[in-house]
């Protein structure tokens, strides 16, 4: 199961992060520290895995984005790879070319479309069409409810 | 398409994430923060009617500071507000604030279980699957408890549409993983099998995930799914990738779904249906097939998830273990890929390599690739890969090529990182005592280990080769002749001191015909080491000094005039002063006789498992497996060196009482726990007493194998007396009650003479034991329930006849404890042999006393009775709990009524450390909860004992006064009786 997903520009800002088990604030900062600072010292070269306390990590940098997965001893490393591949192209898909000020703007998205992809720790749903559908049902409900709104405030409304 | 929607909805949460950004400074951003979190609060505080839409946005900005790194401590309220909201945004918002916050706040989960809990039941699907991701981000206790049996009717039911049917899954899956007993078995788990052929891919995903993990708690339930999988699979690794549609990933159909049913078969051992096996077979053989064809694409992704399905299979084929045909092919495909020009395959391939060999049938095959690893070994530019590069090299390494592979690990060594030094000392340690080409190239491998990595040489390694040289006698002459030469290095370290010292005490005799390596130029040599050495070595070679004066009687004035000088006889360091003082006494009192008595050669180490090995398993647990597995299947291939060791070499008379090795940290973690893999303890342990005839005879008083004592209290053996009698033996005797049991001395700072106190926190160990018979103990507690076993040694060569142990529960304690004792088959103990008896025990409720064994036999035509305790005591039934602090202050407080409490304050019996305490906590069953106390010092602890009558929970808290060398106890439970006899118990291990 995987423990927690950070994403990290290179200046080492945290710019999403989801547990999957509970840890105490403390504790999560001084993990994304400890993280970050060990995997932006990495050269480019290097394996996309390396064995941290009782994790294995395992993290790929896109522009200047990384994106970093703990994960127990007996998962798969390469399918977490394509893991954190399949969440890029969802982003990539939903906001048109992603870059890491869409992530910035609009932090709560990049979390509801995780939560497609992921839940409790596992992946939940492969299918990129299916997520995407998803993801569109919800913007469709929230359209509508902004749509109302409009109206409302057109008529004076609070 | 949707940009339309992104942002637009909150243009005021955009307008903030602009404003931080601008900001030049950290102070400035701070300030912009404040700005907002006042404005936020007014506007929650004042305005009764902030509509939903700005509820949302607010909510949304403080989730944006608090992903900043930012404390945030109000908004928790609107949030709630928002997450019973009807509106699916509003409400989407609301769950995300909760989820991402609530990790901090545990009362709030309460406060919103009802909301979800009308969320989970409503007809709405999207409302459903917010909840259910709720529930399985936070998997929280309490969601479980309340939550968990709504869920499964979610998975099973017709009428649920299919995300809800993934989403629930993982949820439960979750809960499960959280809290195992909350989630209810029923007829469920007979239908969730059958997901497995459902229609819809991104289901099966999600159900097979659920499976594994329910499977692997109780694999019978779920033993239909094997079937099911391996056809699933089947048609998975033969459809084409146009198949499965938007399940194919680059070119590979369903690499998740394929994983996923490949680790659940490796729940399973090879299915036993022929026709079964031969399909999973042959699903293997086509993923190998396939890894051989030429890629569908360039793309990184398709050989990602190509080889991911890949590196599966091969787990699965190494887990079942029984087609040598797939091993070694799975082998030779590892094998291309150690030379890939990707990192990550190269990583990879040396991991799964190294379970490879662990396998009989691939253990050749692997082999050959040695060179391929040691250059990696020297090229790779990764730690990571290096790392798995040692390993691998660790895992193939047998007779036949230990010596290559030793000497390139050793050549390693010398520019290796330095994150890596200290466990490669130990697997050069390790392979060179395992597969030794013979003993002078063992002694000059761990010799070469300290020069070039003295710093990592940890304890355990260098005893451990004093340990063998004591042991083989053909050796130690060579051993003698090494460490001399090696101390003439200007520059040596004092790990080489240490053994040098240690050997040549011993040993210095066989070389002394040699003029070059004469007494006096031993001593002199080593004495130019001493007084860069630190205080435990210099202890050391203080104890080497007297044993020179028994080897070599010629430079007996020298020696003396060592101990003598004011540096040692006068040294603020209290121990070396003892040892000046008392083996300069020793030496003029005791006559040759008396001292080549006392200072005779260390006896042989009884035989063990090297405490190295167990020290690696402790620091890799994973490693340990791979040791396990190869051990079992090797047997063609046993350990070569004799596996003799006591854990550390202190029992010895001249060393004894080096601190250093008293607090090093005790390395044998308990190899084996259960019942059975104790019989080889005690019996190990016999022939120690032969060994410790010289030092015993020497303390005579101390040594509790009193002789005609048939009637021995072993509560009431009298403390160590700080003489230099009792400073030489009762050590090395608390080292041999610990070491057959391989258990953890606790940092040997344990009088042997607290039985008590040392039972209480261990299971095992030597129970009893005169001239005549030994008790081992071994026990298991679970919950209100224990097992006892108790082997009778017969230490003599001749049987006991009409042995007969029983039992008693004295008084009171026969109602609140329940024993039952099996009888021994036999009646007669044969000279040197050894018998077993269990005995149950089962707690009905609090007891103080222990019960009574009491064994009568008769031994050459007289009867005998022994009489004693057994260590049965109250904390036995005692498991520990884990709470918050919230909880545990709650608990606190309530429990405050007169008797409840017991607070102690008491003065150190041993000297105060925080690993040691914690051990001794934790070893009395209490669960340490970290954090709850502000002072890092303190211990706050928490659990619950077990009767059958009752369970009364028990809070504790110790706090440590270094200066005084105090402690303060307070205990909390909810019975008088239970508070005053754990005080009681925990007084004496303090």
């Amino acid at each position: 199961m995987m423990k927690f997903m950070l994403l990290f520009s290179r200046q080492g800002k945290v710019r999403l992060q989801q547990w999957y088990s509970a840890t105490q604030e403390k504790e999560k900062k001084k993990i994304m520290r400890e993280l970050i600072t060990i995997i932006l010292a990495r050269k480019p070269k290097m394996c996309s895995f390396l064995e941290w306390k009782e994790y294995k990590i395992v993290y790929k940098r896109y522009a200047s984005l990384y994106f970093c997965c703990a994960i127990e001893k007996g998962d798969n490393e390469l399918l977490t790879l394509e893991i954190i591949h399949r969440y890029v192209e969802l982003l990539d898909k939903y906001f048109g070319s992603v870059c890491e000020l869409d992530i910035i703007f609009n932090f709560e998205k990049a979390y509801f479309i995780l939560d497609e992809l992921m839940l409790g720790g596992e992946i939940q749903e492969t299918s990129k069409k299916n997520c995407l559908k998803a993801i569109a049902a919800q913007d469709l409900l929230q359209e509508e409810a902004d749509a109302t709104r409009n109206v409302l405030e057109e008529m004076g409304l609070p | 398409m949707p940009n339309v929607a992104k942002g637009d909805g909150m243009r005021g949460l955009a307008v903030f994430i602009s404003d931080i950004r601008n900001c030049k400074s950290k102070e400035a951003e701070q300030k912009r923060i404040n700005k907002e979190l006042a404005n936020i609060r007014s506007k929650f505080k004042g305005d009764k009617t902030l509509d939903g839409y700005s509820k949302k946005k607010y909510v949304c900005k403080l989730l944006f500071i608090f992903l900043l790194g930012h404390d945030i401590d109000f908004g928790h309220m609107e949030a709630v507000n928002l997450l019973s909201s009807n509106k699916y945004t509003e409400k989407q918002i609301g769950y995300l604030f909760i989820s991402v916050l609530v990790n901090t706040n545990s009362d709030l989960i309460r406060l919103i279980i009802g909301s979800i809990k009308n969320d989970l039941l409503s007809r709405n699907a999207v409302h459903i699957c917010l909840a259910l991701q709720c529930i399985a981000n936070i998997g929280s206790k309490e969601m479980a408890e309340s939550l968990a049996p709504e869920i499964p009717k979610l998975i099973v039911s017709g009428e649920t549409i299919d995300a809800v049917k993934q989403s629930a899954c993982l949820c439960l899956l979750r809960l499960f993983r959280t809290s195992p007993d909350t989630v209810p078995s029923g007829e469920w788990t007979q239908r969730v099998g059958h997901l497995l052929n459902d229609q819809h891919l991104g289901v099966v995903t999600a159900a097979t995930s659920l499976i594994h993990t329910l499977a692997q708690k109780t694999p019978e339930d779920f033993k239909n799914c094997v079937s099911l999988a391996i056809s699933r699979l089947s048609r998975i690794v033969t459809s084409s990738y146009t198949d499965l549609q938007d399940y194919t990933y680059y070119f590979v159909p369903a690499p998740w779904l394929s994983v996923k049913l490949l680790r659940l078969l490796q729940v399973y051992p090879p299915p036993e249906d022929p026709a079964a096996r031969g399909r999973l077979n042959e699903c293997l053989e086509t993923i190998l097939n396939k890894a051989q064809e030429p890629p569908k694409s360039k793309k990184v992704q398709h050989s990602n998830a190509k080889n991911a399905v890949l590196f599966e299979a091969i787990n699965l084929i190494i887990h079942h273990d029984t087609e040598p045909t797939l091993l070694v092919r799975a082998c030779n495909q590892l094998g291309q890929f150690l030379q890939h020009r990707e990192t990550n395959l190269r990583y990879l391939a040396l991991e799964s390599m190294c379970l490879l060999a662990s396998s009989e049938f691939s253990h050749e095959a692997v082999k050959k690739h040695m060179d391929t690893v040691i250059t990696a070994l020297k090229t790779e530019r990764d730690v990571s890969v290096r790392q798995r590069a040692v390993d691998l090299l660790y895992g193939m390494c047998d007779k036949s090529n230990a010596e290559e592979i030793v000497a390139e690990m050793l050549a390693y060594l010398e520019t290796a990182d330095y994150s890596i030094r200290e466990e490669m000392v130990l697997k050069v340690a390790i392979l060179a005592e395992k597969y030794p080409v013979d003993y002078t190239w063992y002694v000059d491998t761990i010799l070469n280990l300290i020069r070039i990595a003295g710093d990592y040489v940890s304890d355990e390694v260098w005893f451990r080769v004093i340990q063998i040289v004591i042991n083989r006698d053909d050796v130690q002459g060579y051993a003698a002749k090494v460490v001399f030469e090696a101390l003439q290095a200007p520059a040596c370290h004092e790990n080489m001191v240490k053994v040098g010292g240690y050997i040549l005490g011993e040993f210095g005799n066989l070389i002394a015909g040699d003029q070059r390596s004469s007494p006096m130029v031993q001593f002199q040599l080593l004495h130019s080491k001493y007084h860069l050495c630190s205080a435990p070595t210099r202890g050391l070679l203080l104890s080497t000094y007297i044993k020179f004066i028994n080897l070599f009687p010629e430079i007996k004035g020298q020696l003396q005039d060592v101990l003598r000088n004011n540096n040692n006889l006068r040294n603020a360091d209290a121990e070396l002063q003892q040892r000046a003082i008392e083996y300069l006494q020793l030496s003029t009192v005791a006559s040759q006789d008396v001292l080549a008595t006392v200072l005779e050669e260390m006896p042989p180490f009884p035989e063990r498992e090297s405490s190295i090995l167990a020290k690696l398993k402790k620091k890799k647990p994973n490693v340990s497996d791979i040791e396990v597995v190869k051990e079992g299947k090797k047997s063609s291939n046993p350990p070569t060196l004799n596996n003799s060791a006591a854990n550390t070499p202190e029992a010895t008379p001249a060393s004894a009482p080096v601190p250093v090795m008293a607090a090093a940290p005790a390395p044998v973690q308990s190899a084996s726990d259960d019942l059975l893999g104790l019989s080889a303890g005690p019996a190990a342990a016999a022939p120690i007493t032969n060994n410790f005839a010289a030092p015993a005879s020497f303390a005579a008083p101390a040594a509790p194998a009193g002789g005609g004592g048939l009637l021995v209290d072993v509560f009431d053996t009298p403390p160590a007396q700080n003489n230099v009698s009792s400073a030489l033996a009762p050590q090395a005797e608390e080292n041999f009650f610990n070491a057959p049991a391989g258990e953890t001395a606790p940092s040997g700072d344990t009088p042997a003479s607290e039985l008590d106190g040392r039972f209480a926190i261990k299971n095992n160990g030597v129970l009893f034991e005169n001239e005549l018979l030994q008790i081992g103990v071994k026990a298991e507690y679970k919950g209100n329930l224990g097992r006892l076993g108790l082997f009778y040694g017969n230490k003599t060569s001749y049987p006991f006849q009409f042995f007969t142990p029983t039992v008693s529960c004295p008084g009171e304690l026969a109602s609140a404890l329940n024993v039952q004792t099996k009888p021994l088959d036999v009646n007669t103990v044969e000279g040197g042999a050894q018998v077993q008896q269990i005995i149950n025990v089962e707690c009905i409720s609090d007891f103080v006393d222990a019960p009574v064994l009491s064994i009568k036999f008769s031994y050459s035509g007289s009867m005998q009775q022994i009489n004693l305790m057994l260590p049965v005591m109250l904390n036995k039934f005692f498991e520990p709990v884990e709470m918050d602090a919230t909880t545990f202050f709650n608990r606190w407080k309530q429990l405050n009524s007169p008797g409840q409490e017991e607070q102690k304050i008491f003065k150190a019996t041993f000297p105060i450390d925080s690993d040691t305490s914690r051990t001794k906590l934790l070893g009395f069953g209490f669960g340490l909860l970290d954090g709850v106390d502000p002072n890092p010092d303190n211990f706050v602890g928490a659990g619950i004992i077990k009767a059958q009558s009752s369970q009364v929970g028990c809070l504790l808290r110790l706090e440590p006064n270094m200066q005084a060398q105090m402690y303060r106890l307070t205990l909390r439970t909810s019975s008088t009786s239970v508070t005053t006899r754990l005080a009681d118990l925990l007084l004496k291990l303090f």
